[in-house]
């Protein structure tokens, strides 16, 4: 089994938990994410971050993916927005 | 109320009050046989839809035993088909490989199996019924169809000594997460309470033994220990707020703003008579004790009503007869002295024989 740090270093490369479904919620008009027993909310960034956590891009290329899209991009929160979720369980980061 | 209510996430959908089980603890009413003329499949279809309309994202099937109808996969497709995210709540009595695969073909995304107790010989005797050997089978089976798996026990005076080697067997049978709950005082456990109330000095041995685990499992596992609230300051936030997050339908269509509240006397609210959205928004049932209103002191003026909501309106009613007071849980109620009494002699008289639930078929 391949390790899983509980921080968001930059070349971890992070995906949704394997029972964990991003969906998009048209009476809300927002993402969301669902697991056992627990709904997730997302805000239009945080569904963008999670959408490129795909188990293939690093956390750096997903800052630098974001950073070509949106203006003000702070690593620093997308790092903790990553690391929060993996606390919950929601999103496992891999090291290899 | 007015468009600006918000959507509720969750549907729990008591599908039948049957169950080959006879848990004393059990929320279903005591009054097992008002609830025979259960809703079809159809009808649950449409439940289904017009909670998907709503904005509902989760459905728990629950009982009962809900797999004591032949419908369940039928009822989970349609609500997959909606994008739905399908919770089956089960006491895994009639999860067989055949249905457990129907049910994976179906889509279903997660399943909880309720154990009584660490021991089979106790959770045999709390269950009243050989269970426990099944329970584990279908728990193995669970994962190895590659769902993720919730092991539900409810925490009482007679398993809670046990708790370490629960929290082993959850650990064995690798599930994903851990519901410890400790027992809620409605339906069966509030006729059963002083046999079921622990005592102080077992809860803080159960404490420290969930810390533990807590460390040692973390990123594994996810444990929740829900806290006995007659020994807490403050009550829960029931629901997450009456008619704010949750809602409930019972076998036979009343719509519920919590699965306890069918012992309230409040107006009825019924999906064969109206829409799961008009319910919702705007029957008396669901608007009764949404916001903060309806708030008598201490919780009008007090800095966490918008935290707990005032409590639960089921403990309030089963404790002092009116379900508008405060809960009575919280240190700050003026029946407070309810809560106190009730766990004070239960420590008197914690031997007191169990009420098992009556056994009802379908």
């Amino acid at each position: 089994m391949p390790s899983t740090s509980r921080t968001a270093t930059d070349h971890a490369r992070p995906r949704l938990g394997a029972h964990l479904r991003l969906a998009f919620d048209p009476v809300r008009d927002r993402h969301v994410l669902m697991g056992p027993e627990s709904v997730v909310v997302l805000n239009p960034t945080g569904a963008a971050v999670l959408g490129l956590c795909d188990g293939t891009r690093t956390v750096a290329e997903i800052v630098a993916e974001l950073r070509g899209r949106y203006a003000g991009v702070a690593g620093e929160e997308v790092r903790d927005f990553l690391a929060r979720l993996a606390a919950k369980r929601c999103l496992e980061l891999r090291d290899d | 109320m007015t468009d600006a209510t918000p959507p509720p996430f969750g549907l729990l959908a008591e599908l039948t009050y049957a169950c080959p089980l006879r848990c004393p603890y059990c929320s279903n009413p005591l009054d097992l046989d008002g609830h025979r003329a259960e809703l079809s499949t159809a009808e649950w279809c449409r439940v289904v839809a017009e909670a998907a309309e709503l904005g509902v994202l989760q459905l728990h099937l629950s009982g009962g035993e809900p797999l004591q109808r032949r419908d369940v996969a039928e009822i989970v497709r349609a609500a997959t088909g909606r994008g739905l995210y399908t919770n089956l709540i089960t006491s895994a009595l009639g999860l067989s490989r055949r249905r457990a695969e129907e049910l994976r073909a179906a889509g279903l995304d997660h399943v909880q199996i309720s154990v009584q107790a660490d021991d089979p010989a106790v959770s045999d005797g709390i269950a009243g019924i050989t269970s426990y050997a099944r329970k584990v089978a279908a728990a193995r089976l669970v994962k190895e169809l590659g769902w993720p798996l919730t092991l539900n026990v409810v925490l009482h005076r007679r398993n809670l000594d046990g708790i370490a080697g629960i929290l082993a067997l959850a650990e064995e049978l690798d599930a994903d997460r851990l519901e410890l709950a400790n027992t809620q005082y409605y339906g069966w456990a509030w006729r059963n309470r002083t046999a079921l109330l622990p005592t102080r000095a077992q809860l803080d041995r159960a404490e420290a033994a969930v810390r533990a685990a807590h460390a040692r499992l973390k990123g594994r596992m996810e444990i929740i220990y829900v806290l006995p609230d007659y020994y807490s300051r403050y009550p829960k936030p029931c629901m997450g707020g009456w008619g704010r997050r949750q809602l409930t339908v019972t076998p036979t269509g009343d719509a519920l703003p919590c699965p306890a509240a069918h012992e309230l006397p409040l107006p009825r609210a019924s999906v064969r008579a109206a829409s799961l959205a008009a319910i919702w928004r705007d029957s008396p049932l669901f608007e009764r004790f949404r916001g903060t209103d309806w708030m008598p002191d201490p919780c009008r003026s007090c800095d966490r009503r918008e935290t707990d909501f005032g409590g639960c309106r089921c403990q309030a009613f089963l404790l002092t007869g009116d379900a508008s007071r405060t809960d009575p849980v919280c240190h700050l109620s003026p029946d407070h002295h309810l809560v106190a009494d009730a766990v004070r002699a239960a420590g008197e008289d914690g031997e007191a024989a169990l009420i098992p639930r009556r056994r009802a078929a379908r």
